[in-house]
């Protein structure tokens, strides 16, 4: 039972609140991209044991997607950030790699 | 023989005595016994059978970790199975069975399992039963279940009532014992809110009975005070009866109140669920004593030694009237000592250590009772009772010493810490060499969403076993909880104990150490699965070397105690067998609940009506005082039909539509999604969402539109009105409303966030009534209001104004081939206007029609439906949409997929129409047969039925259907197989989806 | 091997069953292996074995982490049924289900098939159109299977309430003989036939790289040293994407918890296997008595074996509608597995980017009741380095080709 807060509202919302969306800043591939560009953006999925840049909605909230990284075998979660964004805030990769240092952890 | 004893049993009020019946004898007990002290205390002490060898037990401990004393309690609509009577609140009037047996407790034709006992060790299924194919099924698998399994299976359904509740507190202590209670006297004092729960009736946990002195007042007294200082602090609430059943991640913990369990009928729920959110969780859970593994440890008589102790201290009952007791620590003579001083007999202390030098051994010893140091049991005589034991040397391979007539032994093999919550969410143990246990390790707690610890232990559940080391300890984990939770502890000391002088227990797993075969088949280990020490040795000889295989292979620790009692002993056990140290075994892990916790309080009051939310359309009440036959969309339930008198629900719909199709019909169409999408790229927007383009669409006009996925497959369709220069109506399904809403949001949100759009989903801002049917408009003129008219709107138009007074949006599209105008007006007057039809159209035969009907009259019109004609694997081509797919747009949701080598290929099944020639409605689901089979041996197919009617319009069955390049096969003979043997197949001619009015003449009028 | 009979267990009885030898051989890995299969669960055994049985390669190593059989193997809620709507599915899911009727007599292990029949409620109008299609295409695919009336469905399942006020059953499609099968004893006859056969099983051995040479396979790395090999499969369910890593590729795989629970054990009152997939659970009664309850998937990426308590309120919830007797039932423990989830929810059986190296993976929530049928298309796939019929349709380059296997529209729960 998962809380993550959601960086639009501000509330450590439950996850019965949240909507998951799988893998998060996947580019998006329309016509023009080649069979295998699409299947990776499709298909492809880093499914990491470790920390994972995934996609929530505060769907019984605010109604806002918001992006998380969560550890998938600690369920720790580093931060969330608003969707706008094609990659993680700068001092949220710094705290992870802090985090991971802290632990001696790969 | 046990019996009740005066003078004894601080918890039962011997003022309020009660009546209650086992195996249908009427008997007395008292206001705070449980089922289990008060058959103790009137001489029953066998009270159950185990479940593989049928065995007599009687109770082997006094609380939760009980194994044996299970019943089946209450009656009809209260019946419960597995009930364990050892935390059974006693109350007037309790009805109580024992189980697994037949035909009685005393007399069990399954005991024969006992006799076969040598033919049926661990895994014996195994091994066996396997020929001739079939007898497992109908010989021998009835015949295990029957023996098998252990209360009766409930027959009603459950007449009482459970509750939820939603709390949340920054630090949650998990036992009301001495350790839990200074915790939260600790970490209350920071002010913040501090939640205690303790699953018995009472306070105090062990140390009452255990005697002792905190801060010079017996445990009693001081417990008594303590409560009253909690009670007063209103940043602390207190419950009893409530068991944390599991920890969750991110500090979520489930609580399990048995609120009303002791007193049924009276109007409280039974059983309420605290789904909590905990900042951190102290874990005052104690410890579990362990049984000894020697023969004969389970008749009925042999007992753990503070379970003995329990029984006499709390409520009196004195279990035997000499009793022997075996140890390996000090902890057992406390039940010597206490059942001395109540005046029974106890015959001699046997201790496994060479040499006895603690305290407790000496005060023992003062009392004139034998200590026999080095000595175990060899053996326990009797069956349904103890009758004696022989002694023998621990160290030995069981020769008899000394025989001792009893009638009751009391154990100890040590203390386990209760480490159940700790690890549920993946705190780790750590082996304690010294007292020969697993206890937390502090440095690798569960930890949560900020990557800390959330789990504390006190007390005995932190391997504290001394009241003096749980008090300090117990202090300890409450500073901690609050501190991390930012209190600011106010610095008070740790209430003090007198330091006990106390002798290192001796691990003893297997007694005497060199048992042979034949002892070993009579130790118990798991005592309600039957699981024996030669059992889990022949899984070790088998290679079943994991704890994990041993267990499953044994099925130790898998009963309803879960392993409590014997998870320990068994990998030590195993340990041993393997050759290697018992932390090398590791453990099985722990999961939630902690002791079982009732079906009906997780599900809580969603039952029956309320099992789901229920979504009523505007006009629902209508529909239901009109007999409308129901039908669940989503949590929405609409009218299927509309039956009258003796119709059939068939008969209902072919009148619905032949009215509609005649006349005029109402459909409550309220359910529809119904979303504004708005803003200065909103035209934009719709065109990367919809397959055709919308953005063209001028105010004032409607249009279908599909909606594909990015992996190309059709979604959802529906029309779109232009309401304003920026503003967009999109239509879905009823079941895509807030699903489609969903949908354009992630794209908005997390796409293409830099474009100018809003979206709200007003599905439940309007109700929408079609008025369909040739007769619409004069229906609809008869209300009075805005103009109608062919001119003023025309068909795929939609317009503002008034109707019957009531401010309206109409739209000019049909779904069914009829003059049709969906009408939306303010959910709140929905009722209003469908109340104005039904009148305004009496004149014209006006009847509403529920969604079958709809259905018919969509098929006849070769219109597809979402979820029949599509099933996710279909896409718009499919469909013979390719006019609603833009050729021009560059790109749009699903356009990419769609090119793909599979999607873009000639060859996929693509719709038609089908006529049978014999005019039969082909069955729901039928596949279009082609010659011979693929490689697999499947038959081969070349299409299905995606939807088939019987069309009251051509009084005939129609039918829409994917098939292999249809389009370009009209006319041809298809081949359908009907379910049943020797049904001859259907034969039907593939013929355009269209088989109503195809130039729209109806619609458009 | 010592052949199990009753007979030899009651020479053993005599002797106190000091006789019995180990099931399966622990031994050292060796230098080389003609196959090396990484992940000892019932798929991974099974492959091993009808590579032997059916192949004649013998020369094979499993490797597993921990224990055998101890992932989702041990895990499920052991039903069996290929009651499938799409005509690849329903081929592989009933190859398993006839390999189930006589795998103990070909194994001489008892797994327990238990061919009890297995209903999946149809509690809408919409579901019994979705049931009544399987139904036909079963018809067609040699898969026994029946659209049954609420009557039938009552006659099979006494306890069920057929008139909830919220989703009243309106019919089920039955399979008589699906059932189920004791799950751990499935992944330990196939780990004792395999040892019998000479293959090495090695527990406790965790694969830490896949060493390749132009791009073809040429041995693994483990805990317990780099080992040899001609060909790799790998059949680790859901920590295939690690293991794909390390060979250098990326799979349509996400791994998510997926969770069950028993009640305590009843004396026998339901001898079917029930499936309500519009609200979300079904149960079972094990030969112990227990009623053993699964529902939904997490839908977040997980790696705990831990799932969220509101699956389990959900799942309870609907078996509490659906069969009234259980309330006053009580959970007794509740688990959860990870499982991998493709982009279509259907299996992955398929050669890779890698020469040499295989993968099966992906069966979700299905895992259980297709490992016979699993473990003999993959030996084949092995073997012959190309799919035979029942391994082609699964093939990971259906994902670029836009042709999938979905059978969401049979189940909203797939198990």
């Amino acid at each position: 039972m998962l809380t993550l807060e959601c960086p639009y509202c501000g509330i450590k919302a439950d996850e019965t609140e949240l909507a998951p969306g799988g893998e998060a800043h996947l580019k998006r591939q329309g016509p023009g991209a080649s069979d295998e560009e699409f299947e990776g953006y499709m298909f492809a999925r880093a499914n990491p044991k470790g920390v994972h840049f995934e996609r929530w909605r505060h769907a019984m909230g605010c109604g806002k997607w918001f992006l998380a990284a969560r550890d998938t075998v600690t369920l720790e979660v580093y931060g969330t950030y608003p969707a706008q964004t094609a990659a993680p805030p700068k001092a949220l990769m710094e705290k992870i790699e802090k985090r991971q240092s802290d632990r001696g952890g790969k | 023989m046990s019996a009740r004893l005066e003078g004894w049993g601080r918890l039962i009020d011997r003022s309020e005595p009660l009546t209650y019946s086992f195996n249908g004898r009427d008997l007395r007990g008292y206001r705070g016994d449980t089922l289990a002290s008060a058959l103790l205390a009137a001489g029953q002490v066998m009270q159950g059978r185990s479940f593989k060898y049928h065995r007599p037990r009687g109770p082997v401990a006094a609380g939760a970790e009980e194994p044996n004393a299970l019943v089946n309690l209450g009656q009809g609509a209260r019946f419960e199975p597995d009930q364990r009577a050892t935390t059974t609140e006693l109350f007037e009037g309790l009805v109580a069975e024992s189980q697994n047996h037949w035909p009685s407790l005393d007399f069990d034709v399954g005991v024969v399992n006992n006799a076969l006992a040598r033919f049926l060790p661990a895994g014996f299924y195994n091994k066996t039963f396997m020929a001739p194919r079939g007898a497992w099924k109908h010989v021998f698998e009835p015949a295990i279940r029957q023996s098998a399994g252990l209360g009766r299976a409930p027959k009603a359904a459950d007449a009482d009532r459970y509750e939820h509740l939603y709390a949340h507190y920054d630090v949650v202590v998990v036992g009301g014992g001495v350790a839990g209670l200074t915790a939260a006297r600790a970490a209350a004092t920071s002010g913040l809110r501090v939640l205690v729960m303790e699953q018995a009736p009472h306070w105090g946990g062990r140390a009452p009975v255990d005697g002792g002195e905190i801060d010079r007042l017996d445990p009693e007294g001081w417990v008594r005070n303590v409560v009253e200082e909690l009670e007063k602090a209103k940043n602390v609430t207190l419950r009893r009866r409530m068991m944390a059943a599991g920890v969750y991640d991110h500090g979520y913990l489930i609580g399990y109140e048995r609120v009303a369990d002791h007193t049924p009928l009276d109007g409280r729920p039974r059983h309420r669920l605290w789904r909590i959110r905990a900042g951190r969780i102290v874990t005052a859970t104690g410890a579990i004593e362990r049984p000894l593994a020697f023969a004969g440890n389970d008749v009925p008589g042999v007992m753990l030694a503070s379970a003995m102790r329990d029984y006499l201290v709390n409520w009196g009952a004195a279990v035997g009237r000499r009793v022997v007791v075996v140890t390996n620590n000090d902890d057992a003579y406390r039940t010597a000592l206490a059942m001395h001083e109540a005046g029974r007999e106890v015959a001699a202390v046997l201790d496994a250590r060479p040499l006895v030098t603690g305290a407790l051994a000496t005060r023992v010893r003062e009392a004139g009772i034998r200590v026999l140091e080095g000595r175990a049991i060899a053996k326990v005589h009797g069956r349904k009772g103890v009758t004696g034991v022989a002694v023998t040397a621990q160290a030995g391979a069981g020769g008899a010493v000394e025989e001792i007539g009893c009638d009751a032994v009391a154990m100890s093999g040590g203390w386990s810490p209760v480490v159940h919550l700790w690890s549920h969410c993946g705190g780790k143990l750590v082996w304690d060499e010294a007292q020969a246990l697993f206890r937390p390790d502090p440095s690798r707690p569960p930890t949560g969403a900020d990557g800390e610890g959330f789990v504390v232990t006190a007390g005995a559940a932190s391997g504290a076993l001394t009241l003096a080391g749980a008090l300090a300890d117990g202090h300890d984990a409450g500073k901690a909880a609050a501190k991390a939770m930012g209190g600011k502890v106010t610095r008070k000391a740790a209430p003090k104990a007198e330091p006990e002088e106390a002798q290192p227990i001796l691990p003893v797993w297997i007694m005497p150490a060199e048992a042979g075969p034949e002892l070993k088949a009579k130790m118990w280990l798991d005592f309600q699965n039957d699981v024996k020490v030669s059992d889990v040795e022949l899984a070790a000889r088998e290679g079943y070397e994991s704890v994990e295989h041993t267990k499953r292979y044994t099925t130790l620790g898998m009963a309803t105690d879960q392993g409590k009692l014997s998870n320990i002993n068994g990998l030590a056990v195993l340990s041993q067998a393997l050759g290697q140290d018992i932390p090398a075994t590791g453990t099985t892990t722990f999961r939630p609940p902690y002791t079982p916790i009732s079906m009906a309080s997780i599900a809580g009051e969603a039952r029956g009506e309320l099992f789901q939310p229920l979504r009523r359309s505007p006009i629902h009440d209508w529909h239901e005082a009109n007999g409308a036959h129901w039908e669940p969309v989503g949590h929405w339930r609409r009218p299927y039909t509309y039956p009258r008198g003796a119709e059939t629900l068939a008969e209902a719909v072919n009148r619905e539509v032949n009215n509609t199709r005649a006349n005029v019909g109402l459909l409550d169409a309220s359910t529809l999604g119904k979303i504004v999408v708005k803003g200065p790229d909103a035209g934009r927007f719709l065109d990367m969402m919809y397959t055709n383009v919308m953005s063209s669409l001028p105010v004032g006009k409607c249009r279908y539109g599909l909606m594909c996925s990015e992996n190309g497959f059709l979604i959802d369709d529906g029309v779109v009105a232009r309401l304003a220069e920026d503003t967009w109506l999109c239509h879905t399904t009823t079941g895509g409303a807030d699903r489609i809403h969903g949908h354009m949001e992630d794209w908005l949100q997390c796409e293409w966030w830099d474009w100018k759009v809003y979206t709200a989903n007003l599905t439940e801002q309007f109700a929408q009534i079609g008025v369909v049917g040739p007769k619409a408009r004069a229906v609809l003129e008869a209300l009075g209001g805005m103009d109608l008219s062919k001119e003023a709107l025309p068909f795929m138009h939609w317009a503002e104004g008034e109707l019957a007074g009531i401010p309206a949006r109409v739209f000019r599209i049909s779904f069914s081939g009829e003059l049709s105008y969906e009408i939306a007006v303010p959910a709140g007057r929905g009722r209003e206007l469908w109340d104005r039809l039904v009148e305004a159209g009496e004149a014209h035969g006006v009847m509403p029609y529920g969604t079958e009907a709809l259905h018919v009259m969509r098929a006849e019109k070769g219109f597809i439906m979402i979820g029949d004609e599509t099933d996710g694997t279909v896409i718009p081509q499919d469909l013979g949409l390719n006019w609603a797919i833009s050729k021009k747009k560059e790109d749009f949701l699903g356009k990419r997929a769609q090119e793909r080598p599979h999607m873009a290929d000639p060859e996929r099944w693509k719709l038609i129409g089908l006529e049978t020639l014999d005019g039969s409605v082909i069955p729901d689901g039928a596949y279009i047969v082609a010659d011979g089979v693929n490689e697999n041996g499947q038959r081969n197919t070349q299409g299905r039925v995606t939807s088939t009617y019987f069309s009251p319009t051509l009084g005939r069955g129609i039918a829409m259907a994917l098939l292999h390049r249809g389009p370009e096969r009209m006319g041809e003979e298809v081949e359908i197989p009907v379910l049943g043997a020797g049904k001859a197949p259907i034969r039907a001619r593939v013929v355009e989806t269209c088989f109503f009015d195809k130039p729209g003449a109806k619609q458009d009028v | 091997m010592r052949r199990y009979s009753a007979f030899a267990i009651a020479r053993e009885a005599l002797r106190h069953h000091a006789g019995w030898g180990r099931a399966w051989a622990s031994p050292e890995p060796k230098k080389r292996y003609d196959v090396i299969i990484v992940g000892a669960g019932g798929h991974g055994l099974a492959t091993a074995y009808y590579l032997g049985k059916n192949h004649g390669i013998t020369n094979v190593a499993v490797l597993e982490k921990g224990w055998l059989g101890g992932g989702n193997t041990g895990r499920n809620t052991t039903i069996i049924r290929s009651n499938y709507l799409q005509d690849p599915s329903a081929a592989i899911y009933e190859k398993a289900r006839s390999l189930y009727e006589t795998l103990s007599q070909d194994l001489n292990m008892n797994v327990m098939f238990s061919p009890r029949g297995v209903i999946m409620l149809a509690q809408t109008h919409h579901e019994v159109r979705g049931y009544q299609r399987t139904a036909h295409a079963n018809a067609l695919q040699g898969v026994a299977t029946e659209f049954i009336g609420p009557a039938r469905v009552k006659e099979l399942v006494p306890i069920i309430n057929l008139d909830g006020p919220r989703y009243p059953v309106l019919g089920g499609l039955w399979q008589a003989r699906g059932g189920t099968a004791r799950h751990d004893t499935v992944a330990w006859g196939y780990a004792r036939a395999c040892s019998a056969m000479g293959m090495d099983i090695i527990q406790n051995c965790a694969v830490t790289g896949v060493e390749t040479e132009s791009g073809q396979v040429r041995a693994v790395n483990t805990s317990k040293g780099r080992i040899e090999c001609g060909k790799l499969a790998l059949v680790v369910a859901g920590h295939s994407s690690e293991l794909a890593e390390m060979a250098g590729f990326r799979l349509p795989i996400e791994s998510v918890a997926l969770q069950a629970l028993v009640s305590e054990p009843i004396k026998p009152c339901m001898d079917v296997v029930v499936m309500a997939n519009t609200v979300h659970g079904y149960m079972s009664q094990s030969d112990k008595g227990e009623m053993v309850i699964g529902g939904g998937t997490d839908g977040f990426n997980n790696y705990t074996q831990r799932g969220s308590f509101h699956h389990i309120e959900e799942t309870v919830r609907a078996l509490v509608e659906t069969f009234p007797m259980i309330s006053r039932l009580k959970m007794l423990r509740q688990w959860g597995g990870i499982v991998d989830m493709t982009g279509d929810r259907s299996p992955i059986l398929s050669k890779t980017p890698v020469g040499g190296v295989y993968v099966n993976c992906g069966w979700g929530t299905g895992g259980f009741k297709s490992i016979p049928g699993s473990g003999w298309a993959m030996a084949e796939l092995v073997a012959k380095d190309a799919p035979g019929p029942l391994a082609a349709p699964f093939g990971m380059e259906r994902f670029r080709e836009g042709r999938f296997i979905d059978e969401s529209v049979a189940a909203g729960v797939a198990h």
